[in-house]
């Protein structure tokens, strides 16, 4: 039985690691730093969830709730993440606008800043 | 089968690579930040698959603790660059 926890545990590591190497071309390849947090937030949270799991699989037993914690956490965090550090790339104009086709933050934007000055 | 778990760990190592270039490279002072973050989420990864292969205990909380730490550090940095205009 233990056979097969370990090659799942394993095979689960392996992609976990496969989905952090895709992160890390990801990141190296894309244009602005918008782009580059798909890399750096959907994929590497993807990797470690999976190297997580695996781990957890392969040890079982006690150490398997703090790996799995650590999995939620970054399923919370990474969001957050990715939304408070896309929001600042926009103010502080490391965003490629002619890239983009929607630009709903820069309608909104522009509306409050008319309404009140930004906090420079 | 520690043969399969160190290849895992040898992926992560070239991502960690990679990811250094693009601190190295990142034009923009977010571009940095965004990648110290995505270094500590292959710290942790890679803590994990290294403490498989030993086959010693995973000290789970300490990797939380990092995870956490990761995250509030990453916001803190953000809302630096967004404040001061130098450090752009």
């Amino acid at each position: 039985m233990s056979g097969v926890r370990e090659v799942v545990g394993v095979v689960l590591m392996l992609g976990g690691a496969l989905f952090s190497l895709l992160a890390g071309v990801g990141m190296l390849r894309f244009a602005d730093t918008v782009s580059r947090l798909h890399a750096a937030s959907k994929a590497q949270t993807l990797g470690l969830l999976l190297v997580l799991v695996g781990a957890a699989v392969h040890e079982g037993g006690p150490s398997a709730p703090p790996l799995l914690l650590i999995g939620v956490f970054m399923l919370v965090t990474a969001p957050v993440m990715g939304h408070v550090v896309a929001r600042i790339a926009y103010r502080t104009d490391a965003v490629a606008r002619e890239r983009l086709t929607v630009d709903q933050l820069g309608d909104r934007l522009s509306r409050q800043d008319a309404a009140e000055p930004p906090p420079r | 089968m520690t043969v399969m778990v160190s290849i895992a760990l040898a992926l992560l190592c070239g991502a960690a690579l990679l990811v250094t270039v693009r601190l190295v490279r990142g034009p923009a002072a977010l571009d940095r930040i965004v990648a110290l973050d995505t270094l500590v989420t292959l710290i942790i990864s890679g803590t994990v698959v290294g403490t498989v292969i030993r086959s010693d205990g995973i000290s789970g909380h300490v990797l939380v603790v990092l995870a956490l730490l990761g995250f509030i550090g990453t916001i803190a940095a953000a809302r630096l660059v967004e404040r001061r205009e130098d450090m752009r």
